[in-house]
């Protein structure tokens, strides 16, 4: 269990992360890394305190400060940091010089093996896969028995295949050891997959923790709905609220006056608050208008743009809706093409609202 | 010896062991300046490239003109020391600029893998920059070998038995032109 109370400049958080994978998930320049290289020593906070399994790493009020190789915090850095001038096995033996020879070998060759690197052990880094220098990595941070795994994901670099085999490594971190483990991760998959918990970052705050399901599912703010790539977050006034027949109606800034939508009542509001309205793409009805009026819930507005995602088109209207149809739907209206009156219905049960804007 | 041999040999002894006191100077500085943050690095470093601003004879010239105790007479260990003085701020730039050169995320690394300063310095930080480390001693070698300007007022106040390099190769100079010049006013 760590403890993390941190001050600095930037960044103002406070959070404990329990053995397993909790994700640090946020835009760059959110905190992330400095959040990490505080931990592991090699960024001062101007204040807080870290605690980690009853040890202070860290506490500005008593000036405790200890130094990184005092910690026994692994760390995976965002470029690997692989020693260039030694070989895989030089690497991992790096960790280990107050061993006795013996058990040094010991270790490192039972490493090479959980990690099937006993090939290329005796090769540099630049001689060697990229799967097989990630997994050499996290080797070499777990080779010393840290009592926290800290991971700065890499921002850029990763392709389908190695996104799968660093998903792959991680995942058996997380099954095969009860280690704390704190990611910077930059994207949503990662934390789906990996994350029981998770920390939504921004501008060195916190804006919400959590199983990332629950977060992506409800984002307490739109700010918050933002940062996860929300799509389709309007402001909007409550018009009606009338708890008999569990419905409200809302206004929506932005759009035709007479325009209103008719939800779900909204316990807690008032009528007159201002809010934000966020529907999913995938959850909005979108057909070409051909003539019809619309009716409840319905808009009429131009199609500007139509492209395919790898699942289905994606439909991006005046006024910045977002709909998904499925291929096959919109082969259907195809005729429609671009710069056409559309309907787009947003179901009732689809709309969510969150904090005031 | 050969009379041409003994400033050749004097020149060696003297650039080598001025790197010599610049290194252990110098390569210090850079690695920790570097790597420092501090308010008073930018102090130290403006100190360390003090003697760039100056030609080398005028730095010697200041030297001597500000420093009328200077413990050390016109000898050959007041040439090595005013030879480092200059050659210093040019190794320091170069090995600073080696240093900042390196990716500080394989300290970063060490130290998290539990090694100290010490252990960092000798096994990641010098692996990785010892090419840059090598080629600003060579510049500030060779520099030492043939400055001329600072070897030349040391000189002329050594007398002649500290003829360095590049002084005695302007004597020879001068003695060849002087016997050319000799030898067409006797033609005439």
């Amino acid at each position: 269990m760590i403890q993390v109370r941190l001050a600095a400049r930037a960044v103002d958080v406070e959070f404990q992360a329990a053995p397993g994978i909790t994700t640090l998930f946020g835009p760059a320049g959110a905190g992330k890394t400095f959040i990490l290289d505080a931990i592991a020593g090699f960024a001062k906070p101007d204040g807080g305190r870290i605690i980690l399994e009853d040890e202070i790493l860290f506490d500005g009020a008593s000036r405790v400060n200890l130094p990184p190789r005092r910690r026994h915090c692994g760390y995976v850095a965002r470029n690997w940091a692989l020693f260039p001038h030694m070989s895989l096995y030089d690497n991992l033996l790096f960790p280990l010089p107050g061993l006795a020879r013996l058990e040094r070998r010991r270790r490192v060759k039972e490493m090479l093996g959980r990690f099937g690197l006993e090939e290329a052990a005796p090769r540099r880094p630049h001689a060697v896969s990229a799967a097989q220098r990630l997994r050499a990595t996290v080797a070499r941070a777990l080779i010393g028995e840290p009592r926290l795994l800290l991971v700065d994901e890499p921002a850029a670099g990763l392709d389908i295949a190695m996104r799968a085999e660093w998903h792959t490594v991680l995942r058996m971190v997380r099954d095969e050891t009860s280690l704390p483990v704190l990611l910077a991760a930059r994207d949503l998959d990662t934390c789906f997959e990996l994350a029981g918990n998770m920390l939504l970052l921004d501008a060195g705050r916190i804006l919400q923790s959590g199983p990332p399901r629950k977060i992506v599912d409800h984002p307490a703010t739109a700010e918050a709905a933002c940062l996860l790539g929300i799509r389709n977050l309007f402001p909007a006034e409550i018009v009606a609220l009338d708890p008999g027949r569990n419905t409200s109606r809302l206004r929506l800034a932005g759009f035709d006056a007479s325009f209103e939508l008719t939800g779900q009542y909204l316990p807690g509001r008032l009528r007159g608050d201002r809010v934000w309205l966020c529907v999913e793409p995938g959850r909005l009805h979108a057909a070409p208008q051909d003539g019809a009026r619309p009716s409840m819930n319905q808009v009429s507005v131009r199609l500007e743009r139509a492209f395919q995602t790898p699942v289905a088109v994606r439909l991006e209207f005046a006024g910045g809706i977002v709909a998904e149809i499925s291929r096959p739907e919109f082969e259907t209206h195809k005729d429609s093409g671009d710069n056409k009156e559309w309907l787009v219905e947003f179901p009732p049960d689809a709309l969510r609202v969150l904090g005031c804007p | 010896m050969p009379i041409a041999a003994y400033p050749f040999l004097l020149s060696l002894r003297y650039a080598g062991l001025a790197t010599l006191i610049a290194i252990l100077i110098a390569i210090p500085l850079a690695c920790l300046l570097a790597r420092s943050r501090s308010p008073g690095s930018d102090l130290l470093d403006a100190a360390a490239n003090l003697p760039l601003v100056l030609p080398p004879a005028v730095t010697v010239y200041y030297l001597l003109a500000t420093l009328p105790r200077w413990p050390l007479e016109f000898n050959w260990h007041a040439a090595v020391a005013v030879s480092a003085i200059y050659t210093l701020p040019l190794l320091f730039r170069m090995a600073r600029a080696g240093f900042e050169a390196a990716d500080s995320g394989f300290e970063n690394a060490a130290r998290s893998l539990g090694a100290g300063e010490w252990r960092t310095f000798w096994r990641v930080t010098l692996p990785l920059t010892w090419r840059a480390l090598l080629a600003a001693i060579l510049f500030a070698f060779v520099r030492a070998f043939a400055d001329f300007g600072a070897t030349a007022i040391i000189a002329a106040r050594a007398g002649t038995g500290w003829l360095l390099l590049p002084v005695g190769a302007l004597a020879l100079a001068a003695l060849y032109a002087g016997n050319r010049v000799r030898r067409g006013q006797e033609l005439a």
